[in-house]
């Protein structure tokens, strides 16, 4: 208790960072499933590919320690555009591989989420088997440095240095922290004006509503359904640079618990609602932030399932209620 | 759809489904026979080491042994996912606490002995499915399976972080069952197609040790045939109806009559029994049991034997069963693909055969049934 009281503004700084990444991913998990009622349980390896995009794409520039503060600019922006890239494309490729033929079959949704595990696991796997797959296509010496290791942490290059900021409380702010907390609002802003403003987010607001009234208005949903995708994957992108400044590693198996967590809170905010995955976010990067202090960090983990558990038995439609549908302001 | 599709599927069946009515039309003490040279046969399979089948890097009575665990396992699981349509992806949980059950009280806190031990870590099991599913089993279907994904973590991460329960580094010591030594079993060693005995490669009867295995495997298979035959029994019988309707549409089953609630839970503690059970047999096989041995992971392999072979279906779940167990252990030089393997083929099954391998009849029939439906609606509600 004491140490929680002493830590507060440092276990809630660095609470809300957390949050925000779980915020982010969380909004793919939410609009897939505000638009299709489907637990998009490979969401979590969309966020995984980004994170490798991010790291190898500063590798590449030669990014490092020291650099001027253009070149971090540089460096940052071109990871988050690698990311966001490449997870939007693995978004796009999961819809089009695992997802669309059952949707056309109108297959039960245990079948679905069935097929969504497999992706998972096959994704996951593919990063973690690397080295071997690169051999096998004959590029093994040429992609050494990104293939080896494959199943250990792959570092992401310290471009940034850690500087405190200014002073809360008797916490320093750091400029990661700073970086991560805004940069996921700015996204997140983003993301709830275009779904609520633009003639896209109009679609995917009326496919989530009633998909056959909208295909009848004109909208057309399979294209939908893959801009929904899209833009999941774009969010998970964002979220991954923001975790490898952050956390600083990315391994294949990372993906499971950070999207296990990330669920979590969608359906803390309420899934389907996207200001809710937010709320939900910051709800359980604090919850297990201040958890883990009451009861020890081992127990992290657990804190985060426990409210996983405890929040689908008493509310179960989460804080905010369940609707894509109603985004609009 | 017109009358001559519907022959044509039909046709399409006909040699399954005449053989199937040969089996059935058998008069009852050949089938009797029939299955007690099968159950000799499995029971002779590590004494006999046939060709091809064995194993040619390990053990084969530690492979048998592995597949015949995950057919107990596929057939709990059958339950809960199968009859009653629950999906449970956190069944590796249950089959940790039986695992745990067994190992604290024969080794890490008291001494007691296996068979004490045992219906005591079985029961654990049974209160566990009862205390996880009380709760949870009135939540939608896809929560279920989150809900169920997180009491299993939460069940190895309450083992890697507890002093008592031997934490990350497991328990060591497992007591096993008791042994009688009887008589010793040679074992056979094939030449080119040739079968000769061989002396000193023998297995003792029940003689249970962590250096032959053989005798586990007897257990379990014993075990196994129990569980069938139970499992039988109740698919039969009252509940077992109970848990088709349930899973075909609660709310028109809760309106005939049917308490699906209570059955839903009878069927998550069941599961959790023979999930219990096959834990405790790994943990007295093993005789070191860690939280390595309870990752997610088996939970989507359990899944995955499931699912592949055909939820629903106790015959087509033993198949998958021992596909998903046996592959591996077979061909063990591409044992670090067999998760990409399994990923990807949970995916093309999903999509392609999202019954499984060998389907349920009932299911087969159901579906049938939807596609006359169907065609005449002709033209009707595409998604609904």
């Amino acid at each position: 208790m004491d140490f929680l009281l002493d830590n507060f503004v440092a276990l809630t700084v660095t609470g809300l960072s957390l949050g925000a990444i779980y915020a982010l991913v969380a909004l793919g998990y939410t609009l897939v499933y505000g638009v299709l009622q489907l637990i998009n349980f490979a969401h979590s390896e969309v966020f995984m590919y980004g994170a490798f995009a991010a790291t190898w794409t500063v590798y590449a520039m030669g990014g490092r320690a020291g650099a001027s503060t253009g070149a971090v600019i540089g460096y940052l922006l071109a990871a988050l555009v690698a990311a966001m890239a490449f997870s939007g494309l693995i978004a796009l490729l999961l819809e089009r591989v695992a997802y669309r033929r059952l949707r056309k079959q109108n297959a039960p949704r245990l079948i679905a989420l069935i097929s969504a595990i497999g992706a998972s696991f096959a994704l996951a796997e593919l990063m973690g088997l690397r080295d071997k797959v690169a051999d096998f296509l004959g590029l093994g010496e040429a992609l050494r440095p990104y293939v080896r290791g494959a199943r250990n942490s792959s570092g992401f290059p310290e471009i940034i240095d850690t500087t405190p900021l200014f002073t809360l409380g008797d916490y320093d702010v750091t400029n990661i922290d700073l970086l991560v907390i805004t940069s996921a609002l700015v996204m997140m802003l983003a993301l709830d004006l275009f779904v609520a403003r633009t003639r896209f987010g109009r679609g995917i607001r009326a496919v989530a509503q009633d998909p056959e009234s909208a295909s009848l208005m004109g909208v057309n949903s399979d294209r939908t359904v893959q801009l929904t995708f899209l833009l999941g994957g774009l969010m998970a992108g964002a979220a991954a640079v923001l975790y490898v400044v952050k956390i600083g590693s990315i391994r294949f198996d990372t993906g499971f618990l950070l999207g296990v967590k990330a669920f979590t809170a969608a359906v803390l905010g309420g899934i389907g609602n996207l200001r809710g995955a937010l709320l939900g976010g910051f709800v359980l990067g604090l919850a297990e932030n201040y958890g883990s202090a009451l009861i020890g960090t081992e127990w992290r983990d657990v804190v985060a399932f426990t409210l996983l558990v405890v929040i689908l038995l008493f509310r179960p439609t989460g804080l905010l209620g369940e609707s894509l549908a109603k985004a609009r302001t | 759809m017109s009358d001559t599709t519907t022959e044509q599927t039909g046709a399409s069946h006909a040699s399954r489904r005449s053989f199937r009515e040969r089996v059935a039309g058998l008069p009852k003490p050949v089938k009797l026979v029939a299955w007690v040279l099968l159950a000799v046969l499995l029971y002779l399979l590590p004494i006999i080491n046939p060709p091809i089948l064995t194993t040619p890097d390990i053990d084969f009575g530690g492979v048998l042994l592995t597949v015949t665990l995950y057919v107990l396992v596929a057939l709990g699981l059958n339950i809960v996912v199968g009859y009653a349509g629950l999906l449970d992806l956190g069944y590796v949980g249950f089959y940790a606490v039986g695992a745990y059950g067994v190992a604290v009280l024969t080794s890490q806190q008291a001494s007691w002995p296996f068979l004490l031990a045992l219906p005591v870590a079985v029961l654990a099991a049974l209160v566990s499915g009862v205390i996880l599913g009380a709760p949870t089993l009135r939540v939608r279907g896809d929560y279920l399976a989150i809900v169920t994904l997180g009491f299993g973590e939460i069940i190895r991460l309450i083992a890697v972080n507890s002093e008592s329960l031997g934490a990350a580094s497991g328990i060591p010591g497992v007591g096993t069952p008791p042994s009688i030594e009887l008589f010793d079993v040679p074992k056979l060693v094939w030449d080119g197609g040739v079968a000769s005995v061989n002396v000193d490669d023998t297995s003792t009867f029940l003689l249970f040790s962590v250096v032959d295995l053989i005798p586990y495997y007897w257990l379990t298979l014993t075990v196994v045939f129990l569980v069938i035959w139970a499992d039988i029994r109740i698919k039969a019988s009252r509940v077992g109806r109970a848990w088709e309707a349930c899973r075909e549409d609660e709310d028109a089953a809760e309106l005939m009559g049917v308490p699906t609630f209570k059955f839903k839970l009878l069927a998550f503690a069941m599961g959790a029994f023979i999930g219990g059970l096959s834990g405790a047999l790994y943990a007295g096989k093993q005789g070191f049991i860690s939280p390595n041995s309870f990752l997610l992971l088996f939970s989507i392999l359990f899944i995955a034997a499931v699912v592949v072979g055909g939820q629903g279906n106790r015959w087509g779940v033993i198949v998958g069963a021992v596909l998903v167990a046996y592959l591996p252990e077979r061909f063990r030089e591409f044992t670090e693909w067999r998760v990409l393997v399994f990923g990807i083929a949970l995916m093309l099954l999903a999509s392609f055969r999202p019954q499984g391998l060998l389907p349920p009849r009932r299911t087969v029939r159901a579906r049938k049934l939807e596609e006359r439906l169907g065609a005449l609606q002709e033209g009707g509600d595409r998604r609904g």
